[in-house]
């Protein structure tokens, strides 16, 4: 790629610049700035869109009463039963029961507060779904 | 101390790190020669292993190989810790930064507000540089990035202890010897050696240009046999994983030309140039993929004529590359 060719369409890097190689006119290879590139943006948007469908989903699935709001913040938090257990120091199959609605209305303060710790949130938002 | 850091602009971050923490130290080094040296370039497809629910595609080495691999080739010596205890990795840093010292670390993106947030996905695998202490903020320099920028304690903390795959464990690096003369011909041939021998494997296909052609013929069945949906997915993450996440281009392959002419000139030999202008050729196709794939993610474009063309393409790159490589293991340094 020559260095006038290298992409410059602002997007999902926001206010940031990247680094891409690219040659100048005698070949010669340099460092060129570079605001992004729309063919990125298009597949990086195209990603958050799969991922933003499984949030909505699980959050019909909270509101219909099918699962607890800790699914909604784990997949908020890109994560499985597997990696949300490591964080809060649960195994995975507890925190799979905590994603019943009947347990997790039971659960101690004490073990809310460990999960809220890991979504950065107050135990009491970890009940609710206001974001 | 920190006044003295100099923040750098580099492409990728392992890369990056390393090259500005040994021009911290005074050795003046490139970002290419780095990845050069650390056999940083590679192909593997892996449709067995997911990530994100698709499959896996690396265009470089497991992360903390391209640091590894550099230093040992060139004599540097680094100390690397890990903590099982947070507090004492938090401590650890600390004491590391009042002795003046700037810090590699490993961390896990997601937890990392000053990230983009189009980029912050569970990650572990995210290296940077911490070079000071402001109050409760961490004065970081990311390669990646184009300016320093900081972050609170407790966010810091988060990422440098974030589980699940490739968990870093808190992972903290720096040099602590540096030979007054490094021995650039060894190291580069030694860099070289190892990248063509893992992109021409002939075992299996997993592996290197078998990867790409394996990888290449399957495409133009991903519609039929996944759905239009999950092989535009799949389409977006290769283009993800080859343009997104700092590669300077084409999947580390203009980084490698670039590696290419740098060690030519060096050390006064033309075959590199050549191959390495062969390289920037292979890159443009890679990033022709990425053009024509793009519409695709996007449903601007549907049918199997485009899957086709795409696979054409990629077979194209895996024969250029075959060619490349089997040139360049030949060149004698």
């Amino acid at each position: 790629m020559r260095k006038d060719e290298v992409p410059q369409d602002q997007g999902i890097l926001e206010n940031y610049k990247e680094v891409v190689y690219a040659v100048d006119d005698q070949g010669r290879y340099m460092p060129v700035s570079s605001k992004g590139w729309s063919a990125k943006t298009e597949a990086n948007e195209l990603a958050w869109v799969g991922i933003n469908l499984q949030i909505e989903k699980t959050r019909d699935l909270v509101l219909a009463g099918k699962l607890s709001p800790l699914a909604y913040y784990m997949e908020l938090n890109h994560m499985k039963p597997g990696l949300l257990g490591k964080y809060a120091g649960f195994s995975r199959w507890r925190v799979k029961r905590h994603l019943k609605p009947a347990v997790f209305s039971k659960l101690r303060p004490k073990v809310l507060e460990r999960y809220a710790k890991v979504f950065k949130i107050t135990a009491d938002r970890l009940k609710t779904m206001d974001s | 101390m920190h006044e003295t850091f100099t923040h750098q602009h580099h492409a990728h971050c392992e890369s990056g790190v390393f090259t500005s923490l040994l021009c911290h130290h005074g050795v003046d080094i490139s970002e290419s020669m780095v990845f050069g040296i650390g056999s940083g370039l590679f192909f593997s497809h892996l449709p067995f292993v997911k990530v994100y629910g698709l499959p896996l595609t690396a265009y470089r080495i497991a992360p903390g190989g391209i640091i590894k691999r550099a230093a040992k080739r060139l004599g540097i010596r680094l100390k690397f810790e890990r903590f099982r205890d947070e507090e004492k990795g938090v401590l650890a840093l600390d004491q590391a930064l009042a002795d003046g010292r700037p810090i590699g670390l490993q961390t896990g993106v997601f937890w990392l507000p000053f990230f983009p947030p189009a980029y912050r996905f569970q990650f572990n695998a995210h290296n940077l540089i911490v070079y000071g202490k402001e109050g409760d903020d961490y004065l970081i320099s990311d390669p990646t990035l184009d300016r320093p920028v900081k972050c609170p304690s407790s966010d810091l903390r988060k990422a440098r202890f974030s589980k699940g795959f490739l968990a870093p464990k808190g992972k903290m690096y720096y040099p602590v010897e540096i030979p007054r003369d490094l021995d650039y011909r060894k190291a580069v041939s030694k860099g070289i050696r190892e990248v063509c021998s893992k992109m021409l494997n002939k075992v299996h296909s997993l592996v290197g240009v078998r990867s790409i052609r394996a990888m290449a013929k399957k495409i133009p069945a991903w519609p039929q046999k996944q759905g239009e949906k999950y092989a535009a997915a799949q389409l977006a993450n290769l283009i993800r994983m080859q343009e997104e996440i700092g590669t300077g281009g084409a999947g580390f392959r203009f980084l490698y030309a670039s590696f290419l002419q740098e060690a030519g000139d060096m050390l006064g030999m033309d075959e590199l140039l050549v191959l390495s202008e062969r390289m920037t050729k292979v890159g443009d196709r890679w990033n022709s993929f990425a053009y024509k794939a793009a519409p695709v993610c996007k449903g601007r474009k549907k049918g199997s004529a485009v899957y086709t063309e795409l696979r054409d393409i990629l077979l194209d790159c895996a024969d250029q590359e075959y060619g490349i490589f089997s040139d360049l293991r030949r060149v004698k340094i």
